[in-house]
């Protein structure tokens, strides 16, 4: 957290007609850093990622890319960022060499960097066998891949990153991931997202964006206090009855799930399952299932905006 | 920059068998065309010889050539420009542009010069033909030379106008079919006028009547300037609609 500012995206705010897709957004990126940008369909993220990107100019604010307004500078602040749209932008009838030395063309790299500047982007998204091959017909991870080589291949301090692992085999997402966490060694990242383990695993900061405005803006230790589930699934071949779960010290509620499942919530701070284990044990409950309940992005979504709205309510009143 | 964007849409052209079948296709027609008439010099040459001040072969051919080759050319011109930034917005790649250090002056006129580069290959091929007559006779080089400035700066005007109408929708036919209605409009206007308050206005627009007089061996500056006039307004809008499009929406 402590490189140089990459990014500054000062307040601001975009509407399509009276609909304000993103509003009053400020936030800011460091060298070194990977920003999980997460969102439920329509909150705004691609809108935030295509206004950084200059793709779309903000209706108010600022938005200054190593420096370089993105407005007023274009040219400098564009070449110091790398975008990788929620659709790759890939021409399908040129090859994957072709392609790429005309993204670097494009950055304006000098003619005799670029043939290294491909291999290296090649190299460091796993394409050093594909150069020669059409991409239109690529599979779609390596399709993807492309997208992040193009993306990378002028060396640019930002990257941008919308929703790169959609679509893509549990395989080629790990890959895809190393590769950020790679990126993010180097470069600041931003990786737009809906998939909360992808954050989890790879990003440092996450912001969550709700309707156009930031919810949350935390470290992913931040993250994680937020999830801290304070229920259990567990699963019994002989259950015993819901009161006698119940009584179990730090148990607030039993609830029975429709496959047979039982759902437990607890106190935050007394995690009741080595009591569960202890008495299964005596008790012949048969216990063959326990594990934390599982907490998705749309719970702690839920979680978040419903108390930014209580928030709200009780500083109002 | 607008070299390599060039190449590339040139490229693109090529790697499409659409660019292929248009110059075979407008090279097939005008060739038979060319043909006809060459025919009708040689069985009419004893009626030329006997009349005092006969047009020569050049004077001939090649109006009636060129004159027909812009009449297929505004309707193939639309089918090659209608791709241009109208495919890549359907295909999404256009936020490849727009977020390169790239402007959009750039961008227009790098999709521009690799149209007219192809149509410039296009406009050799069909010189070839009154070309080849010089196997056979002299040529009237001035006649020539002023016809294919024409055709040159008319299909400069057809391609500003057929890309300015691909940056208006994401539907490649939509593009073709307003470029062309344009473009016949263009062509067009000045039939109706004719005798009506204003008709004259109307015929000062008319693109048919800025490329006549290059056919008849007259270079005028005014039409040149006609030319180049279209040109520019149709790139400028050009840039202007799609710096819209990042700015509107």
């Amino acid at each position: 957290m402590s490189g140089a500012i990459l990014a500054e995206i000062k307040n601001i705010s975009r509407y399509y007609g009276e609909i304000a897709a993103v509003r009053d957004v400020s936030f800011t990126i460091r060298q070194g850093e990977v920003l999980g940008f997460l969102g439920p369909n329509g909150a705004g993220k691609t809108t935030t990622m295509q206004i950084i990107s200059g793709n779309l100019a903000p209706n108010t604010g600022r938005v200054l890319i190593a420096g370089h307004d993105l407005l007023e500078d274009p040219r400098a602040a564009k070449a110091a960022l790398g975008y990788l749209p929620e659709s790759p932008p890939l021409y399908r009838e040129l090859t994957v060499d072709e392609y790429l030395d005309y993204c670097a063309a494009l950055n304006r790299l000098p003619r005799a960097g670029r043939r290294a500047a491909r291999e290296a982007a090649k190299e460091k998204c796993g394409l050093h066998d594909a150069g020669r091959r059409l991409i239109g017909n690529l599979s779609k991870g390596f399709q993807q891949r492309v997208g992040v080589a193009q993306a990378i291949i002028h060396m640019p301090p930002l990257v941008i990153l919308d929703e790169p692992t959609v679509g893509l085999d549990p395989i080629q997402i790990r890959e895809i991931r190393a590769l950020i966490r790679e990126l993010g060694k180097e470069h600041g990242v931003i990786l737009s997202t809906h998939i909360l383990p992808e954050v989890q695993e790879v990003c440092d900061t996450v912001q969550i964006i709700h309707r156009g405005e930031l919810v949350l803006n935390e470290s992913i230790a931040g993250l994680a206090r937020h999830m801290k589930s304070a229920s259990l699934t567990v699963a019994f071949h002989h259950p015993p009855g819901h009161e006698v779960l119940a009584r179990i010290p730090g148990v607030t509620e039993v609830r029975a799930e429709r496959d047979g499942r039982l759902h437990l919530f607890h106190d935050a701070g007394r995690d009741p399952t080595e009591e569960i284990i202890r008495l299964a044990s005596q008790h012949g409950w048969g216990l063959h299932e326990i594990r934390p309940g599982r907490v998705s992005l749309e719970q702690v979504f839920v979680e978040l905006t419903s108390r930014e709205g209580a928030a709200a309510a009780a500083a109002a009143s | 920059m607008i070299g390599t964007i060039a190449m590339r849409e040139l490229r693109a052209l090529f790697l499409s068998p659409l660019a292929w079948t248009i110059l075979a296709v407008v090279q097939l027609i005008l060739a038979f065309l060319f043909l006809g008439r060459v025919e009708l010099v040689q069985i009419s040459q004893s009626q030329l010889l006997a009349i005092e001040n006969a047009p020569g072969t050049t004077a001939i051919v090649l109006p009636d050539l060129l004159g027909n080759a812009a009449i297929i050319l505004l309707l193939v011109t639309p089918l090659l420009t209608m791709r241009l930034v109208s495919e890549e917005r359907r295909n999404r790649t256009l936020s490849l542009l727009f977020s390169a250090p790239v402007s959009m002056t750039e961008i227009i006129l790098g999709k521009y010069v690799g149209i007219m580069l192809f149509l410039l290959l296009l406009l050799a091929l069909i010189a070839l033909m009154p070309l080849s007559l010089l196997l056979g006779g002299g040529l009237d080089a001035g006649l020539l030379v002023s016809g294919l400035l024409g055709l040159a700066l008319l299909l400069a005007g057809f391609a500003a106008v057929g890309l300015f109408l691909s940056t208006m929708t994401q539907h490649p036919p939509v593009a073709a079919v307003g470029a062309f209605g344009a473009l016949l409009l263009f062509w067009v206007l000045d039939w109706s006028g004719q005798g009506v308050a204003g008709g004259g206005v109307l015929a000062a627009l008319s693109m048919f009547n800025h490329y006549k007089p290059f056919l008849d061996g007259v270079f005028d500056s005014a039409d040149a300037a006609y030319h180049l006039l279209l040109v520019t307004t149709f790139l400028a809008l050009s840039i202007l609609r799609l710096d819209a499009e990042r700015l509107g929406g």
